[in-house]
């Protein structure tokens, strides 16, 4: 682990550090290594650095299986418990029709349009009652 | 093909029809145009009706010359499908059904039949039976073909309809900023079902869509599919960071869904397409006053 936040080292996915909240691009294949490095750099990351938010922008990811599905689910289940929200920004529509034909409707997790989008969602305070789709399903 | 092997020395029957179509073409083509077949597709003159006869018949003879007379897909008939689908088409429009264009089309043969029998007068019994079966097999694959190049139109059509309904049923309208709807009309099955979402999703992103609107005020039934597919709709949606409003479940649908036991818990609803607007306009901050709230309606 070297100091700093942008990691631009083969077989690392790149997290940057906007004011309190990191910003994680996905582009094209994102492998199981890969995956479970960027977990493990994400928590490390944001117990260090005390952000508030995690946006993950998968517009650039054009195929999509359960896996990924699960890392999303897995890394937004995780930035929770170190009080930090994660925002899942700029999702196509084919992906998204697979993740649902797949089962996988992610209800906890929280989605926005574009990462501006996204941005606005998390300067927000903690109760969010619109903006940006936030969907925490209430009874 | 029995009738080709009992031929004599003028060549076989079928041969023969052949020749004699081609000697009495003039003839056979004057008596079909005063059969309701020709006499009903060809209003405007009677002189085309017998050049359409005159067509028909020339590939009949061509196709007992090459002693094929059973066979549908002969080279003979290639040139006149188009005419017979065009005849079978405005028959199909004036109303008929399959069946009695198919009688019109064996309407045909009684005239043929009697000018073959006078034309062979003269000749061995046994032989004039042998032509007469093979004219009347010869009629029956014209027949066949012409049912055949009807069937194909019609199908055709619906597969080009189906096609166009997919297209035209589903457009995505941007009511506001931010906010788009699709007014589903008809039933939905998987396929449209599909499309719905697919164009929905696209609009989202294109137009930067924070609430996208289903309105169902036209589908006329609700079953547990047309909700799964809804609920997935909604919640692909939700995966792409818009949030989905379901609105126009008709009373009697809402009934139904519920004796169905269907949970739409997760599903955003409202009763019209303008609550639906309201609830998303809301939610964007932009609130509705009416401006003169007393006088408004009045005048």
């Amino acid at each position: 682990m070297s100091e700093g936040f942008s990691r631009p080292v083969a077989g690392h996915v790149p997290v940057l550090r906007l004011g309190d909240v990191l910003l994680v691009t996905l582009q094209g294949d994102l492998y199981d290594s890969m995956a479970h490095q960027l977990q493990q750099d994400l928590s490390e990351t944001i117990s260090r650095s005390r952000v508030t938010g995690v946006v993950i922008d998968i517009s650039g990811v054009e195929m999509v299986d359960s896996f990924l599905g699960r890392v999303l689910a897995e890394i937004a289940a995780q930035t929770e418990l170190l009080a930090a929200r994660t925002v899942v920004a700029g999702m196509r529509p084919a992906v998204a029709i697979t993740l649902v034909e797949l089962g996988l409707t992610l209800p906890g997790l929280r989605t926005a349009l574009t990462t501006e989008a996204a941005m606005e969602l998390l300067a927000q305070p903690i109760v969010p009652s619109r903006a940006g789709g936030v969907r925490e399903e209430s009874p | 093909m029995p009738e080709h092997d009992t031929g004599g020395t003028l060549g076989t029957p079928a041969q023969e029809v052949g020749g004699f179509l081609r000697r009495r073409s003039e003839q056979v083509a004057q008596r079909w145009a005063d059969e309701p077949l020709f006499r009903t597709v060809f209003t405007v003159s009677r002189d085309e009706a017998v050049e359409a006869g005159k067509a028909i018949v020339d590939a009949l003879a061509h196709v007992a010359d090459t002693q094929r007379v059973e066979d549908p897909d002969a080279a003979g008939f290639t040139g006149v499908r188009e005419q017979l689908a065009r005849m079978g088409a405005a028959r199909s429009r004036a109303g008929l059904s399959a069946t009695q264009v198919s009688a019109e089309l064996a309407a045909l043969l009684p005239p043929v039949e009697n000018l073959l029998v006078a034309d062979l007068d003269g000749q061995e019994p046994e032989r004039v039976r042998e032509c007469t079966t093979a004219l009347s097999v010869l009629m029956g694959t014209l027949r066949l073909v012409a049912m055949q190049t009807a069937l194909s139109e019609v199908q055709a059509l619906t597969d080009r309809q189906r096609l166009q309904l997919l297209e035209v049923a589903t457009p995505v309208i941007k009511l506001w900023d931010g906010i788009v709807a699709v007014p589903l009309i008809g039933t939905l099955d998987s396929a449209r079902s599909q499309v719905v979402m697919e164009t929905l999703l696209e609009a989202v992103v294109d137009q930067h869509a924070r609430f996208a609107i289903l309105d169902i005020t036209g589908v006329p039934t609700v079953d547990s599919l047309v909700a799964q597919h809804l609920m997935k709709t909604v919640a692909a949606a939700r995966l792409m960071g818009a949030e989905c409003v379901v609105s126009g479940i008709r009373p009697a649908i809402a009934q139904t869904m519920v004796h169905l036991g269907l949970d739409l818990g997760t599903v955003k609803t409202r009763a019209s397409l303008a609550d639906a607007l309201g609830y998303c306009l809301h939610e964007l901050g932009a609130n509705i006053v009416n401006a003169a709230p007393d006088g408004a309606g009045r005048r």
